[in-house]
């Protein structure tokens, strides 16, 4: 019984913490906030505020006593008082929150929620199949080690009752071969999606500091988006000044080139990677580019429109051009985009001036349900 | 609640623990054992000890804190006892025996400490009825009004909770309700010397001058009739589970909070005396009976774990052990009283011996009657915080940081017992409930040295005002200079008060 009251408490706990995300979850965003503190399925998130408020002093003044060796003038770490305020804020963060960890999952159904983010509707969705082993069914042969004890208990009390051989003041039951009963199993099969993420990032000198934050913070919140939709995710990383090359994530935040910038490499190479790697029939594909949009020239961009039309679009869910607002202006190729696949539904272009515009953006790319 | 029987080899060492406390004159109720596995210790731990308690979320949170941390092996509870009648003690599952052992004897100090130390004496023995009893209540109005407002106004109450008078169980208090006079009551009169004979009456009790008094006095009623309470109320939760208006239903829930955090208070109170008698006893009854040869050096370990000192901060336990084991050697040496104090020769004083063996009679009889600031008070010597190097330590500006302030006894045992006065609580009065005549509520800080901290403080007052239902202040000194807080419902303001 007590089990339960728990379990209770601690899932009412896991809502009320869950709400604070949501109310919070637009400045974790801009702020990226969350970056970083992601484990292998959960991420650390700081929720604000959530101890039960009351009259207490401020930690400067107070002192205490210790115990030890020691000299006037030594330095001293407080530790908690002795009865214990477990979770006590630092003194030095600016609020009294509380670390609590999320699953993905949740963080991405959160994610969902707030930003009214539709569904995914995976193509491909009955060509690639899974296989699972459930038991769900009962039988009446099969290994001891599968046997379904009440199910007996309750076919020899059946039995016996209806044979008259049960003495309800000696109760004892005893199965014969015949009441046995057994758990059985059922082969299904799932349907299986998985999804590719090919993020291509410019990295020309005109992408500073601040613009790689905000499409490392924009990918984050794909990645845990995509992630909830599709069984398997993968992701691949290209950057590309003049040219291009595949990295892998740590360097593709951490590079910086002094080169001119040719979208079309980058282009070429994804295209070529989706031929080679990920067939259309078994991968849902979500090439994602990030640029200032400076491309070197006119010719240059109409071979970008050439690579997409032909050998990116067909093949792909969705292609999200993403341009960042950088110290030298917004560039020229988000309009080249919008004016050659106007009406296009698998292209989305979304213009990000700054960390506030990140939640905007990643509505307008994952907000189709594509 | 449900029993696990002890395995049968614990059960043995029960009754061989407990025959040893009785022999040294412990005096405590039936102690009943439970093993439990650690996520049950956890569970039950985060109850405080009830496992039938109220539903709140704080439990569950507090679960999930020790959950982890008992995961990531940075904490581990190795017993949790009850006050209770019988006391229940929980014995964690996968300990050592003699772990077990000690933990066994430590809990038979603290159960003879519960039964026998006055500052136990009005909390109810029956709480494990009690908090099913509350637990039974709060779930009847979640189902009746909504879990959620039944949970948002236990939110509000436990942010009270710390707003209590610690002393009131043990002295009677003015009423807290507003007594309302007959109109015809007490007409009043200044007190009249006695003259003896009636022709010296008006030259002992001048017409004039006691006419002025009268008229003094009539004043000061009449001042003190508008004024409530009459005088500032330290029992904040307690007045405003009276005095709000609050509905049936939450008066109740209000009370329960409120009559939770009274019976809690006095562990509170005596946190060092209760883990140093404990502990005293643990010691002495494993190290001359319970242990064998091959346990001394486990015993060894998990005794000096619990008795570890930090530079941060006390250790209750290890200050608790060592007061306890100073008065009982000062007390069978005769090293007290007049004679002694006023000895100057220190060699002397060092071996001071009258052979009085009185140590153990007084123990006994400090763990009765005193609690942790009288304890401290008046058993704190200079040579005892000398041979367990205490110090002070304070924030340095400069250095943004803490660092050792002083070795000196008067400022360590200040510093001790101020912390320790109020359970290290703030002490906030209720000085007005009607203030500015618009039915405000003032509350006042009794300001001794520290200040209140204000985001803390923010939220507090607005949980106040859903209480109050009406414009809530607090007067405290921040900086040393004046300030008023006030919550209105919708914003906080921090204004100067004249």
């Amino acid at each position: 019984m007590s089990i339960l009251n728990i379990q209770k408490d601690h899932s009412r706990f896991r809502e009320i913490v869950r709400g604070k995300i949501k109310q919070n979850l637009r400045k974790y965003i801009t702020k990226g906030e969350l970056i970083g503190r992601k484990g292998k399925d959960t991420v650390t998130v700081p929720v604000p505020q959530i101890e039960i408020p009351r009259f207490r002093f401020g930690s400067q003044q107070q002192g205490g006593v210790g115990q030890g060796d020691g000299d006037v003038g030594d330095q001293v770490q407080p530790g908690d008082p002795e009865d214990g305020e477990p979770g006590k804020a630092g003194k030095d963060s600016g609020e009294h929150g509380m670390d609590v960890d999320v699953n993905l999952s949740d963080l991405a159904a959160i994610l969902g929620e707030e930003l009214e983010l539709p569904r995914i509707q995976p193509r491909g969705l009955d060509k690639i199949h899974t296989t699972r082993e459930r038991y769900i069914g009962i039988r009446s042969v099969g290994p001891e080690s599968l046997r379904h004890f009440r199910r007996t208990y309750k076919q020899a009390l059946l039995r016996q009752i209806s044979s008259g051989i049960y003495n309800p003041k000696d109760p004892i039951i005893i199965p014969v071969r015949d009441d046995k009963r057994y758990r059985s199993w059922k082969t299904e099969s799932l349907p299986h999606s998985n999804a590719v993420i090919i993020y291509m990032m410019d990295v020309s000198g005109s992408m500073g500091d601040e613009q790689k934050e905000i499409v490392r913070i924009e990918s984050f919140w794909i990645d845990t988006w995509l992630r909830s939709q599709y069984d398997g995710i993968e992701s691949r990383y290209i950057i590309h000044d003049a040219i291009a090359r595949e990295v892998d994530r740590d360097t593709f935040f951490h590079t910086r080139e002094s080169g001119g910038t040719m979208i079309s490499s980058a282009y070429k190479l994804c295209a070529d990677m989706i031929e080679k790697e990920y067939p259309v029939s078994e991968w849902n594909i979500y090439p994602f580019h990030f640029s200032d949009g400076d491309n070197w020239s006119v010719d240059d961009t109409l071979e970008c429109v050439r690579i997409l039309k032909e050998r990116v679009l067909t093949q792909s869910n969705l292609f999200c051009y993403g341009q960042v607002e950088s110290p030298y202006g917004s560039g020229q190729f988000i309009k080249d985009l919008r004016e050659h696949f106007s009406g296009e539904e698998t292209v989305i272009t979304s213009e990000i001036k700054n960390k506030d515009g990140i939640v905007q953006s990643i509505k307008d790319f994952l907000g189709k349900g594509r | 609640m449900k029993m696990l029987s002890l395995p049968p080899y614990l059960r043995e060492l029960q009754i061989e623990i407990e025959g040893h406390a009785r022999r040294y004159g412990l005096d405590f109720f039936d102690t009943v054992f439970e093993m439990v596995d650690y996520q049950r210790m956890n569970e039950v731990a985060s109850y405080g000890g009830f496992p039938v308690r109220y539903p709140h979320w704080r439990f569950g949170m507090e679960y999930d804190r020790m959950a982890k941390s008992f995961s990531y092996g940075l904490h581990k509870i190795y017993e949790l006892v009850i006050n209770n009648d019988p006391c229940y003690a929980y014995l964690l599952e996968g300990n050592s025996t003699t772990e077990q052992k000690m933990v066994m004897a430590h809990v038979y100090g603290h159960c003879d400490f519960f039964k026998s130390n006055q500052w136990f004496a009005p909390t109810n023995r029956k709480m494990m009825d009690q908090m099913a009893n509350h637990g039974a209540r709060v779930r009847r109005y979640m189902d009746k009004y909504g879990v959620d407002e039944v949970e948002s106004f236990l939110d509000v109450c436990l942010s009270l909770d710390n707003l209590i008078d610690r002393h009131s169980p043990y002295v009677q208090r003015a009423p807290m309700t507003r007594v309302v006079e007959e109109e015809d009551a007490a007409v009043i009169e200044a007190p009249k010397l006695i003259a003896g004979r009636s022709y010296m009456e008006r030259y002992v009790n001048p017409g004039d001058v006691i006419e002025k008094e009268r008229q003094r006095l009539e004043a000061e009623q009449t001042h003190l009739e508008g004024k409530f309470p009459v005088e500032p109320v330290l029992d904040v939760a307690s007045f405003l589970a009276r005095n709000a208006p609050l509905k049936k239903w939450q008066e109740d829930v209000m009370n329960i909070v409120i009559a939770e955090a009274y019976y809690f208070a006095p562990q509170g109170m005596t946190k060092i005396m209760n883990e140093g008698w404990a502990s005293y006893w643990h010691s002495i009854i494993m190290t001359r009976h319970s242990l064998n040869d091959s346990e001394i050096i486990d015993f060894a370990e998990t005794h000096s774990a619990t008795m570890a000192v930090s530079p941060g901060g006390i250790n209750p336990y290890k200050i608790g052990i060592e007061l306890f084991r100073d008065i009982e050697d000062r007390w069978d040496r005769g090293r007290f009283g007049k004679e002694y104090d006023e000895c100057q020769d220190l060699d002397e004083k060092l071996h001071w011996n009258r052979h009085l063996g009185l140590g153990r009679e007084k123990i006994f009889q400090v763990r009765r009657i005193h609690n942790d600031v009288t304890f401290l008070d008046e058993f704190l010597t200079p040579e005892f915080c000398w041979r367990q190097k205490l110090f002070t330590f304070e924030y340095n500006k400069k250095r943004q940081g803490f660092e050792i302030f002083s070795k000196d006894f008067k400022e360590i045992k200040n510093k001790l017992l101020a912390q320790l006065t109020n359970f290290g609580q703030p002490f906030i009065y209720v000085e007005e409930a009607n203030y500015a005549n618009r039915g405000e509520l003032l509350l006042w800080h009794r300001h001794d040295s520290v200040d209140l901290d204000q985001r803390w403080g923010r939220e507090t007052l607005s949980n106040i005002y859903k209480v109050w239902s009406r414009p809530v202040h607090l007067r405290t000194l921040i900086e040393n200079k004046k300030r008023l807080w006030t919550h209105d419902g919708k914003e906080f303001r921090d204004s100067p008060f004249e």
